[in-house]
């Protein structure tokens, strides 16, 4: 042991030290600190568009951002931009400054809004909702309203081969499914066309994606822009019951997750890590084919994350929280309706404040009439 | 309108012209030929669908993708078909501080097409394009590789007729 | 009369021919440079010039090259960014097709001075005539044994590849540049690693704007302390200036860096003054992303000095009430332009140009531009002024590459100094939307 630590790089992150392989990233860094203290889950940073599982991916969406407050021990100057903690590397002594500084999550509400200015709001009939890394990331630093008033972006659904489905209305661009095409399948058909906020994942003209590993694309995508056809408006992943089974197959690990609703089995996916990163691709044989029980042997319940909501409600009485510990979460997790808004009671406050928001209508419609 | 290809190969001139632009690049590295074999395509058969897109990808041994893709970040390929004679011009500031918004309005008025639009007689394309550097000699469009700059209301009229003739 | 470093022999009747330039002391640096210097003797002469990068930033060019990495038996390349696509910005264009000869004296001397032996100069697509111009000059040269293979008889081999771009602003940024050079989308790439280590094909590269590279052959003729010795400060030599909008005279002129603002606008050697019977309203100063100057900053510091024009004194101030030298794009504004109406225009240009590719710059920038439009066409309301602050804030410095601030500066830069203008639009909406319209309220003009 000894001998060994003099290799690794010691950083602080939110006040937290922790000694890192050389190379090792911000974003890895503080993982490792979730991962070895799960209370502290929370100081790590959001990732939309990095995956550690594919090359390339990260430093696009932003959403990981953090202050750099000393570089190294060797030049302990703050770095003067924050910079994307998924693909920036440690350096000893260096200081990371994440949850603790307002800066950094002003920066992130702002990411959250940009996101879902184009974003269309329709949770409610989206098969993504309930393991959505968008929703989690605009519950956990978003803002509870919106400045946005401008139109939003639309297109049309295309079906991609005969499993997946391509909502780009909900895409956000990160662009794990092109590097899940370039890397794990031998000849890439879809990919982003155009550009700035009018780019969009296609196949160009229609193509259907068509290879034996197209529908991990589903797996890896963080909204609900790539959706599995066989799965569709079958039910809220809240409603369903993950259970790990695996079979021999001849293309892939044949490593997944069983998604029942009693014992019927309505999906089938990768197995995800703590961070929504599938562990091993699947097939699309393993995925879109083999939906009986009598396919796989099982191996258990897939642990869920408490915070997640597939968690709630569930069946497994001996992880159901004591009043107490679920009072004390809440207390700890408890934040402020984040809406810098100043509330008001006064009638006449309310009142004036309405004719004030009705002037810009006012306004269009004195316009209308004066043109 | 420009004639949908429909035998999709080079010219032999213009294959020439290819391997010779291939030829540049360190081996193994003839993807980045993409743009400049572009252009050529495009002037062959005046836009780029998908058959020309394909051949190009089979030349320069990529996936369709790719040049699909790149074609459609760069605003100069032409993606759908367009006229004898692509006007592209250009709105950005400097130009409009001469007068170039009043001049772009006379010209629509004289071809009747908005941007994006293709006279019927298949002759003038209309694009609206940002800088093309020229802002010293605004206001300016591009046909081709000509630009046509200090333009007035008499300047585009004389243009378009003798472009028409 | 000032200096001329780039632009002395730029009116000579055929100086785009080989023979014509050859007459006027031309690729005698070339000889210079490779007979009778090693390629360090001549990055310390660009070191010593104090050179600044001309497309923008500003950044030594000598130092730059310094940081080039020089791993054994990897190529290196020299890339020129040719790409000038920024509004108010035609200098490039201007030099590249009156006297090409002078870009390739200056990309072989700095090939040379870089070990790099096969060289690239990136041109905008749009500019097809000026690559078929700079590609005969190639010809010529090669032909005349200035390129190619042993050149000169020294064993230096330079091949120099005119690449055409396809219409896309971000590729003047040097990594989309370089992307776009290996046949892909104009996607900025994060940094580090910095194309100086990893650049065009995984290897080293140096990317130079064409004015920065044509500087190269004067300074080897003269010596880089003699370059030094003009301009003023760190603001060495002599800088295009790209002159458009309300003046007399719109064009490219060569100032010694430290001329005066008010010089370069009124006298006649340069803009020739306003546009007859109007006055000076507003300045941009270093093309469309650097931030608006109203009249009464323009030729006074906020300290009450002389305004030069070099890169401290157009920064002096900071963003509150100075601006930048840029990429040297001269636009003036008269009392008849309407700020938010140009704002709207610059944000409707970055909206467009962006790569789409973080997620601040593509939503944010559309953002920007859609309630621009509000405001200019007579739908805004008093909340958006402040929102259009805020959105520029959280684009600036949250992006991959400068393109995002490139687009909030405008934005901020107009609403700090014109906010009147902003605000009589959303209270006159019916007024400030007829054709001609603009704010005559209580502004300086000069």
């Amino acid at each position: 042991m000894e001998d060994i630590k003099p290799q690794l790089v010691k950083i602080t992150f939110d006040g937290i030290e922790v000694e890192v392989e050389p190379g090792t990233t911000i974003m890895q860094a503080a993982r490792k600190i979730a991962e070895a203290d799960e209370s502290q889950a929370a100081l790590v940073p959001p990732a939309m568009c990095y995956y550690k599982p594919l090359n390339a991916s990260g430093g696009k969406c932003r959403a990981c951002l953090v202050k750099v407050a000393q570089g190294s021990a060797k030049d302990p100057r703050p770095m003067p931009k924050l910079v994307p903690s998924c693909i920036t590397q440690v350096q000893e002594g260096m200081v990371v400054e994440n949850t603790t500084n307002r800066g950094v999550l002003d920066t992130r509400k702002s990411i959250v809004e940009f996101l879902l200015i184009n974003h269309p709001l329709d949770c409610p009939i989206c098969d993504q909702a309930g393991e959505c890394h968008l929703q989690d990331f605009a519950f956990e630093h978003g803002s509870a309203k919106t400045r946005y008033e401008e139109e939003r972006r639309t297109f049309d659904k295309i079906d991609i081969g005969p499993h997946v489905q391509l909502h780009m209305t909900r895409c956000i661009l990160c662009y794990r499914c092109v590097y899940t095409a370039d890397q794990i399948t031998d000849k890439r058909v879809h990919g982003v066309m155009n550009r700035g906020d009018a780019s969009e994942i296609s196949t160009y003209i229609e193509k259907a994606i068509d290879n034996d590993f197209s529908g991990n694309v589903i797996d890896v995508c963080p909204v609900g822009a790539l959706t599995d056809k066989t799965f569709r408006f079958k039910q809220r992943v809240w409603f369903t019951k993950p259970e790990d089974a695996h079979r021999d197959c001849d293309k892939c690990c044949g490593k997944v997750t069983l998604w029942y609703r009693g014992d019927e089995v309505l999906r089938v996916t990768a197995r995800k890590n703590t961070w929504g990163e599938v562990n091993d691709f699947i097939c699309n044989t393993c995925r879109f084919d083999k939906k009986k029980t009598s396919d796989w042997v099982l191996e258990g319940p897939t642990k869920v994350k408490r915070s997640s909501v597939i968690s709630a409600n569930k069946y497994r009485a001996d992880l159901v929280k004591k009043p107490d510990f679920a009072l004390k979460l809440a207390a700890s997790q408890y934040k402020p309706v984040d809406d810098d808004r100043a509330y008001v009671t006064d009638e006449d406050t309310i009142r004036q404040q309405s004719i004030e928001n009705n002037d810009k209508a006012n306004h269009r419609s004195l316009l209308a009439k004066n043109n | 309108m420009t004639e949908t290809p429909n035998l999709v190969a080079f010219t032999p001139e213009r294959l020439e012209k290819v391997k010779e632009i291939i030829a540049r690049y360190p081996e193994g590295r003839q993807k980045s030929a993409l743009l400049p074999v572009l252009h050529v395509a495009q002037e062959q058969w005046g836009w780029l669908n998908s058959e020309v897109m394909d051949y190009v990808a089979g030349i320069l041994s990529i996936q369709p993708v790719e040049v699909y893709e790149v074609a459609s970040f760069y605003t100069m390929y032409h993606l759908d078909p367009v006229g004898k004679h692509v006007i592209e011009y250009c709105r950005t500031g400097p130009c409009c501080l001469m007068g170039g918004e009043d001049v772009y309005g006379h010209l629509k008025q004289k071809l009747g097409v908005e941007a994006g639009q293709t006279t019927a007689d298949g002759l003038f394309t209309l694009k609206e394009v940002e800088c093309l550097a020229a802002c010293g000699w605004g206001p300016v469009f591009q046909i081709r590789e000509q630009f046509y700059m200090n333009l007035t209301n008499d300047k585009v009229d004389q243009i378009i007729e003798d472009l028409s003739k | 009369m000032a200096k001329k470093i780039l632009t002395e022999h730029i009116n000579v009747p055929g100086i785009e021919t080989f023979d014509v330039y050859r007459k006027q002391g031309g690729y005698t640096a070339v000889e210079k440079a490779i007979k009778t210097m090693t390629p360090e003797e001549v990055v310390e002469e660009a070191k010593k010039s104090g050179v600044r990068g001309r497309g923008g930033a500003g950044f030594p060019m000598g130092m730059k090259w310094g940081f080039l990495a020089k791993p054994e038996g990897v190529p290196r390349y020299l890339v020129c960014n040719a790409d000038e696509s920024e509004p108010g910005t035609f200098k490039d264009h201007h030099l590249m097709k009156s006297i090409p000869h002078l870009l390739i004296e200056g990309m072989i001397i700095s090939s040379y001075a870089l070990g790099a032996n096969k060289s690239f100069i990136y041109v905008r697509g749009e500019l097809m005539y000026v690559i078929r111009i700079l590609e005969k000059a190639i010809e010529e040269a090669k032909a005349q044994g200035f390129l190619g293979k042993n050149i000169l008889g020294s064993g230096y081999d330079l091949e120099l590849i005119v690449q055409p771009g396809g219409g896309a602003y971000i590729c003047g940024e040097e990594t989309a540049l370089l992307e776009s050079l290996e046949g892909k989308r104009g996607n900025p790439r994060n940094k580090p690693p910095f194309p100086a280590v990893k650049g065009l094909y995984q290897s080293p590269t140096v990317v130079n704007n064409v004015e920065s590279i044509a500087n190269m052959s004067w300074i080897i003729n003269n010596g880089g302390d003699a370059y030094a010795a003009i301009g003023i400060g760190r603001s060495t030599g002599t800088k295009l200036i790209s002159a458009s909008g309300h003046i007399e005279k719109p064009g490219v002129y060569e100032i010694e860096l430290g001329v005066s603002v008010e010089e370069f606008l009124n006298s006649d050697e340069y803009c020739g003054g306003i546009r007859k019977g109007h006055h000076l309203k507003a300045l941009v100063a270093g093309g469309s992303s650097v931030p608006i100057l109203p009249a009464h900053l323009i030729m006074k510091t906020a300290n009450g000095e002389d305004r030069l024009m070099s890169y401290e004194s157009l920064s002096d101030g900071g963003f509150a009430t100075g601006t930048m030298l840029g990429s040297g794009g001269f636009i003036v504004f008269d009392e008849t332009a309407c700020i938010v109406r140009n704002t709207w225009n610059f944000s409707r240009f970055y909206h467009h140009e962006s790569c789409g590719q973080c997620s601040p710059c593509r939503e944010g920038t559309g953002w920007m531009e859609k309630v621009l439009h509000r405001i200019e066409h007579g739908h805004g309301s008093m909340h958006d002024v402040d929102l259009l602050v805020d959105i520029s804030k959280k684009i600036e410095g949250n992006t991959i590459c400068p393109l995002g601030d490139a687009a909030a500066w405008p934005v901020a830069s107009a609403i700090r100094h014109f906010r009147d203008e902003f605000v009589w639009h959303i209270t006159n909406p019916h007024e400030a939307t007829q054709p001609g319209a603009v704010y005559r309220g209580e502004m300086e003009l000069a």
